[in-house]
This record gives C-alpha cells, sequence and structure tokens, in this order.
C-alpha cells in the first residue's frame, strides 16, 4: 500500500480527484470559520474582542507544529527508504510550514501588544518557535545550497529531523517555563476550558487551514514531479545531443 | 458597520492579524500554482508529447 504510491504518476491521479474536494473543504470552513469568529461570537470578559485574534493565531500555531511534524516523518521516509515521494513532500511542505509559523508569530505579537503590553518577549514559548521558523529557512536554505540536488535532499533530511526536538520543546515549554504564554486550552485533560461560542470558530479555522494544507502541498508536490522530469529530460537531451553535434561536426 | 470594524477600540490589531493571514496564505496559493504552471509549460516545451493530467508514464 506504501510503495503504491511511490510511483508519480499514480500519485498525481489521486492528487488530481482530492484537490478540487481540498479546495472545496478551505473555502467552506473559512467561509464558516470567519463567519462564526468575526460575527457570531461573543468578546471575551477579559480580552474583549481581541479574543477574534485568537481565531487565526491558535490554528496557524497548531499548523506550524504539525507541518514541522510532517516534514520530519518525510525527510524520515525518504532518508530511510529512499522514498521518492517523501522527499518531494517534504519539500512541498517546508514553505507552508514557514508561511504558518510566521502568522502564528505575527499574529501573536498583535494579540501581545494590546493583551500584554508588548509586542515580544525572549520566553519559552515566543522563542521557541521563532526557533521553528529559522528550522524552516534553514532546511529550504540547505535543500537549495548544492548543485546536486539529491545531496541537498540528504543534507537537508537531516537537519530537519534533528531539529524534530524542538517540537516537544514548543508544546511542553507553557508548563516547564514560567511564561507570559497561557497554557494549553483546547486539548487538555478534563475536556477543552473553552466555551463551545469560541470552539466553534476555532475548530473551524483549524480544519480550514488543514485543507488548504493539503491543497497547496498537492499543488507543490505536483509541482515538484514536474521539475525532477525538467531536470531528467534536459539531462538526456545534453547526452542525446552530444553524438549528434559530434556527427555534424565530423560531416563539416 | 463602523463599529464593527472599530471591534471595541481593538480594529487596529484586529484587522491586520486578519489581513496578514489573508496575504500569506493567498500569496504562497498564487506562487504555489504559478510553480505548477511554469513547470507544466516547460515540460510541454521539452517534450511536446506531455499533456500534463495524463502524463506519459
Amino acid at each position: 500500500m506504501f510503495h503504491r504510491f511511490a510511483n508519480p504518476t499514480r500519485f498525481l491521479k489521486l492528487a488530481a480527484i482530492v484537490q478540487p474536494w481540498a479546495a472545496g473543504a478551505t473555502l467552506l470552513f473559512l467561509a464558516g470559520g470567519l463567519y462564526y469568529g468575526l460575527i457570531d461570537s461573543p468578546a471575551d470578559y477579559q480580552q474583549s474582542e481581541t479574543v477574534r485574534i485568537m481565531y487565526v493565531h491558535v490554528p496557524a500555531a497548531w499548523m506550524a507544529m504539525f507541518c514541522y511534524t510532517a516534514l520530519a516523518i518525510s525527510a524520515g521516509v525518504g532518508l530511510i527508504w529512499k522514498h521518492p515521494l517523501a522527499d518531494l513532500a517534504a519539500k512541498a511542505t517546508a514553505p507552508i510550514g514557514a508561511a504558518f509559523t510566521f502568522l502564528a508569530l505575527l499574529t501573536g505579537s498583535l494579540w501581545g501588544k494590546p493583551m500584554w503590553g508588548t509586542w515580544w518577549v525572549w520566553d519559552a514559548r515566543l522563542t521557541s518557535v521563532l526557533i521553528l521558523f529559522f528550522m524552516y529557512l534553514g532546511y529550504m536554505a540547505l535543500q537549495n545550497a548544492f548543485d546536486d540536488p539529491a545531496r541537498g535532499t540528504k543534507a537537508s533530511s537531516i537537519l530537519a529531523l534533528v531539529g524534530f526536538v524542538n517540537v516537544p520543546i514548543i508544546k511542553f515549554s507553557v508548563d516547564w517555563w514560567n511564561t507570559l504564554h497561557q497554557p494549553a486550552s483546547v486539548v487538555k485533560m478534563g475536556g477543552p476550558a473553552i466555551h463551545p461560542s469560541m470552539l466553534t470558530p476555532l475548530l473551524l479555522m483549524a480544519l480550514a487551514f488543514k485543507a488548504y494544507y493539503i491543497w497547496v502541498l498537492l499543488m507543490r508536490i505536483r509541482g515538484e514531479v514536474n521539475a525532477g522530469k525538467i531536470r531528467a529530460l534536459r539531462l538526456r537531451q545534453v547526452h542525446g545531443t552530444a553524438p549528434k553535434m559530434a556527427e555534424e561536426v565530423a560531416n563539416g | 458597520m463602523a463599529e464593527f470594524l472599530e471591534m471595541g477600540g481593538y480594529g487596529a490589531f484586529i484587522w491586520p492579524a486578519y489581513g496578514a493571514v489573508t496575504l500569506v496564505l493567498l500569496g504562497l496559493w498564487i506562487a504555489s500554482r504559478r510553480f505548477v504552471a511554469t513547470t507544466e509549460a516547460e515540460l510541454t516545451n521539452l517534450n511536446p508529447r506531455h499533456t500534463g493530467d495524463k502524463d506519459e508514464a
């Protein structure tokens, strides 16, 4: 089952079927999330209207960690089993994860200013997420730092695996260290400590972001498969035309 | 409407947050679409038998 999708042609066929569904789900969940988030949900009794930033900030932060986990797993599968699509999935995931991490940092800053009185603090949660952002950038830079794409993939996959140590640190940073950032209130023992009127837009936006990830991921994998074919064709052209050129030269 | 945009005095923080999310996600989507389109065009150029979805297998 695993290796059936190692065939890019078969994968692209499946991707072409899934992609419109992912696009539809993104738009549908986004419409619902924005309606409940901006219009049909109450202001918080302490944070008043700024609580609405939560509906984009928290899902973006979840996606930042989810994408890095997906990146590390794909990189590991590519490294160990030489699964070509796993490498492409890792490569395609990185810019999406970097975008969500950037958004988590930016929207967090815009929420921090009115509620904490500061745009930024160097505490464990914020700093470890900033490091996550740099891990994404480092992965992408290393991937493209070699003339031979296979070497770039190998080096960046190792970096992705080593960097995974940061993900549990981010998750538990609010419990291990004193921080301005509040601890988990959705995924916790004894159920979510958040009212359904606020949980609804939060989960809808989280689903929208997840569907967006699938949508853009499939697009980018298709692009990467194409880029690989272009490289192979170019190589074949170089080798294929060389004897012909020699023939032309020989015939004057 | 003005009251909605003002967001209890916090509009200056809430709208830039939603605006940034829109810009970044839309930008990445456009860039990814363009990535697919340019590679498809280049493939067709290099190999006229290439037909996008119905790939030469």
